[in-house]
């Protein structure tokens, strides 16, 4: 009964973990915009589960329907989809730019040739 | 059987998770993706979630793997395998799941019918907004008129996120080279004729459906996030196929750059009118005889700039990734000829 009634929070969890493990973990700048977008979507798919109501139908006015979902998540997961969209490519340009300036869009030869380039400022002084 | 789709679902949306999350090929990563966002699409469909589910079947599982995979264009599908930080975002990422899922022991039963969630604002908009508002679809009125003003902060939002990767990507000044476009007509044009009249004949359905979503969003699913982003689709899908030339003959730059902010303008405008007539910001009260047909004009009217803008935005951002690609071409062409002339 209790797995029944909170499996749907406890997948968004192990979905969430997922996100948050590749953003944290991955050093390639693209699998990290796609991890940060598997934890945006978790948090989506919480959101229109909190909004079920048993039994309710979507929710737009029909005759001889009292029970309806709660639209108020359906609202803001609506916007905040198109506006994750509007983000992620924001992300992606940067990866583009970060591509041209350092020639990989891998963290760990970003963070050499910033050394590089630090220890390369250093020498003349 | 609601259940049974549910657990099925988010059981299938957590392998995806896990596949994209091990597999070190960027183009499968990408195009799981595009699986993942159709899945969460049919998940939101089976939660009765309809606007929330067309949004997500368009944008997660159309347009971004479309922009992942244009940035692995240009930035290699390889992942080189990085295992410095894997133990400790392990342990980080097992606490933190550990924490919440001990807070999830406290949340009201999935689907309750009495749960905080549904008592607070919820039964008001289900109530009155029949007789306050005047349209069936709840979602729109709430979207459109009772939080109009969240969805103004929304859409500037998107547009200001446009004119961020427009000043990221097409600020160089190399882009615009001297080179002429037709140098990549091969390269950015589909040769295959299946595809050519595949599209010839989807692009007018998709279109039209645009055109009945922005403006049937009232009575059923649909309103302007989601017909602009559909509109978008079909114009993302006629570059695709028949070339960045082509797409710009029909929607020059300048045009869907001006549109962006026109979309913008007009919600924004249809706010100050209500201020003109001494009544509040986005109060459509004013715009017809009486309020209700008032609410239905206003409604028509954001929605409206709600579509122009994310269209034009989505649009934009297209062009700005393919941008970088045709540069990317020019350059490698332009490698060829020096090697060329090197060797003659």
């Amino acid at each position: 009964m209790l797995l029944a009634s909170l499996y749907n929070y406890w997948v968004v969890i192990a979905l969430m973990m997922i996100g948050l493990y590749m953003a944290i973990a991955q050093g390639n700048l693209i699998k990290k915009v796609i991890g940060l977008n598997i934890f945006q979507t978790s948090v989506f798919i919480f959101y229109i589960s909190v909004g079920k109501v048993d039994g309710g139908s979507a929710p737009i006015l029909t005759a001889g329907e009292n029970l309806y979902s709660n639209p108020l998540p359906h609202v803001l997961i609506l916007t905040a989809i198109v506006v994750g969209i509007a983000t992620t490519a924001l992300a992606l340009a940067l990866v583009i730019r970060i591509k041209h300036a350092y020639g990989s869009v891998e963290e760990r030869d970003i963070q050499a040739s910033e050394d590089a380039a630090a220890a390369g400022g250093e020498k003349p002084c | 059987m609601e259940l049974l789709l549910n657990i099925a679902l988010l059981a299938l949306l957590l392998i995806t998770a896990t596949a994209i999350a091990c597999t070190k090929d960027l183009f499968a990563a990408a195009m799981l993706a595009g699986i993942y966002g159709l899945l969460s699409a049919s998940f939101f469909m089976t939660m009765g979630a309809v606007d929330v589910a067309f949004t997500e079947a368009a944008v997660g599982a159309g347009i971004a793997p479309l922009l992942i995979l244009l940035t692995l264009a240009l930035c290699g599908r390889r992942q080189r395998p990085d295992r410095r930080r894997a133990a400790l975002a392990l342990a980080l990422v097992a606490i933190v799941g550990a924490l919440l899922l001990a807070a999830t022991l406290d949340m009201p039963a999935f689907g309750a019918v009495d749960a905080p969630a549904h008592r607070h604002v919820a039964p008001r908009y289900i109530t009155e907004s029949m007789a306050e508002i005047g349209i069936p679809n709840i979602v729109t009125s709430v979207l459109a008129s009772y939080r109009a003003f969240d969805t103004l902060g929304e859409v500037v939002v998107i547009f200001t996120a446009g004119l961020g990767v427009l000043a990221l990507l097409l600020g160089g000044g190399e882009s615009r080279s001297a080179v002429p476009s037709s140098v990549l007509q091969s390269g950015g044009q589909s040769r295959d004729l299946v595809l050519r009249v595949t599209a010839k004949i989807l692009i007018a359905p998709i279109m039209l459906y645009a055109l009945y979503v922005q403006f049937h969003g009232e009575y059923g699913p649909g309103g302007g996030f989601q017909a602009g982003v559909i509109f978008a689709v079909g114009f993302i899908l006629y570059g695709l196929v028949f070339g960045l030339d082509a797409l710009h003959r029909v929607a020059g730059h300048g045009l869907v750059q001006l549109l962006a902010a026109v979309g913008v303008l007009v919600y924004g405008s249809v706010g100050l009118l209500g201020l003109a007539s001494g009544r509040n910001f986005l109060d459509y009260g004013a715009l017809a005889g009486d309020a209700v047909s008032g609410q239905h004009v206003g409604i028509i009217a954001i929605e409206l700039g709600v579509g122009i803008t994310v269209a034009a935005v989505m649009i934009l951002v297209f062009y700005a990734f393919f941008a970088q690609l045709r540069r990317l071409g020019q350059l490698a062409v332009r490698d060829e000829e020096f090697a060329e002339g090197r060797a003659g």
